[in-house]
């Protein structure tokens, strides 16, 4: 399968309803090709509903959602095959190995040759001295490290990260770090939702600040990231 | 190999290795359905002689009561990691992570069966095994027209609070044809005198309920994981 060739994701009015409740309300911004996009807010402000409308779990209940010039269903699974996602869970089976993990998707997502992406993929994750254990016995860091490169087996066009600090230590915080700014370089565009704000520091092209599933503010290139966040949310109370 | 076809293959292939390294259902499953015909066993034979048609009944509800628990943990483990969602995530054919899922329960459920027979048949003093090709057929008839319905309800209710005691509620009403049709073929298979125009009928039956059911999930497991 081709995946979905876009360079810009534009997301426009979008609203979100779980029933009679209101998860996201009139959320507009876009990144371009390379961009680095970072969602921030508290506890239930619309973030992960936000990455799951982007990777096209669930479907907006208003406004659009743009892949280049085209909503999600014009494209079929082939956009989901240009969509990479690490979540909160790591989506990975702990009783299979490092390899074995790898290997399942990039054959999912139609790798040409799932052995070879899969030892590529282990590599840059540090893993390969552990690519034949279960993942069970692995730490958190290294379970991390894993599904970052699983959810890039692919080389998706378009990266979601849901709280991908969590559970690391500096050294490993500081790779990952190393590793998003390869993404931006490789011309990935990147939506990372986090509460580290510390960590996220500098990474950011454009922050979209969110609470209570309302856009409260979009800055670009932001700095002093924490005292910004507080700022605004203070502001938006 | 077709795209679908690789995608089927993929998912038996990790629920298999996933299954070998644990054998956490196997087990459960095993363990559940030998102790539902050992207690009906006990109950049911006196004095070395078991009630007529009872081995048939007792043989399909291990297998119901031991595939229910087998669907739920499957699922379980798919949760637990949310690893359902990476495969929705994935851009295969959904209805080929539905068929792939099928097969494995089917896979699991088959080699459950083959140690139940012969314990039914020992313990209730039925001839099970006079007909193996017959027997076969049934059971494997039977066994995809009850896993059809229940990998559907079980990835359905995945997410579900309360889907432990959803996943029967909804199943049984809805599979009790086949497991009818099922102690019907199996009980006339026991007959002194095997009458193969009855066993055919209800053959038919379980077919036409496995061509239906799966139709029918095939159609709807798309729609209904998404969203």
């Amino acid at each position: 399968m081709i995946p979905a060739q876009f360079d810009e994701l534009r997301v426009d009015d979008v609203s979100r309803h779980f029933g009679r409740r209101r998860a996201l309300s009139r959320i507009t911004f876009q990144a371009p090709r390379g961009a680095m996009l970072g969602l921030l807010g508290p506890n239930g402000a619309g973030k992960s509903t936000m990455l799951a409308l982007l990777a096209t779990l669930l479907r907006p209940s208003a406004g659009a959602i743009r892949y280049g010039d085209r909503e999600a269903a014009a494209y079929g699974p082939s956009l989901r095959a240009a969509i990479g996602v690490l979540g909160h869970d790591l989506f990975l089976y702990p009783e299979l190995t490092a390899r074995e993990n790898l290997e399942f998707f990039a054959g999912l997502y139609g790798v040409a040759s799932p052995r070879d992406a899969a030892a590529a993929a282990l590599q840059t994750a540090g893993l390969t001295e552990r690519a034949d254990d279960p993942v069970s016995s692995f730490s958190r860091g290294m379970r991390q490290r894993l599904a970052l490169e699983r959810a890039l087996i692919h080389t998706p066009r378009l990266v979601l990260l849901d709280e991908p600090f969590t559970g690391l230590d500096d050294s490993s915080a500081a790779a990952l770090s190393r590793r998003l700014r390869g993404l931006r370089d490789a011309g990935m565009i990147t939506v990372l939702a986090t509460h580290d704000l510390d960590l996220a520091e500098g990474l950011f092209d454009r922050a979209v600040f969110l609470r209570d599933g309302r856009m409260t503010a979009t800055v670009d290139r932001p700095e002093a990231l924490r005292a910004m966040y507080r700022d605004i949310m203070s502001r938006s109370t | 190999m077709s795209g679908f076809s690789r995608t089927v293959w993929l998912v038996l292939r990790k629920d298999f290795t996933v299954e070998v390294r644990s054998l956490e259902i196997a087990y459960t499953m095993l363990f559940f359905a030998v102790s539902c015909v050992l207690i009906f066993a006990f109950a049911l034979v006196q004095e070395g002689r078991a009630p007529e048609g009872g081995a048939a009944g007792i043989l399909w509800i291990a297998v119901a009561f031991a595939g229910t628990l087998a669907l739920g943990r499957t699922f379980e483990r798919e949760r637990q990691s949310e690893t359902l969602r990476a495969l929705l995530l994935a851009p295969a054919a959904r209805p080929a992570v539905y068929v792939g899922k099928l097969l494995g329960i089917v896979a699991l459920l088959l080699a459950a069966e083959m140690l139940l027979v012969p314990l039914v048949a020992l313990l209730f003093q039925a001839p099970l095994l006079a007909h193996p090709v017959w027997l076969a057929l049934i059971l494997v008839t039977g066994t995809i027209g009850f896993a059809a319905v229940g990998t559907l309800f079980a990835a359905m209710l995945v997410r579900a609070r309360s889907r432990d005691v959803l996943l029967p509620v909804l199943l049984y009403p809805i599979t009790v044809p086949v497991i009818i049709a099922g102690v019907r073929a199996t009980a006339a298979l026991l007959q002194p005198e095997m009458d193969a125009a009855v066993i055919r009928f209800w053959l038919a039956l379980l077919v036409t309920f496995d061509v239906v059911f799966v139709t029918l999930s095939l159609w709807t497991f798309e729609p209904l994981m998404t969203d």
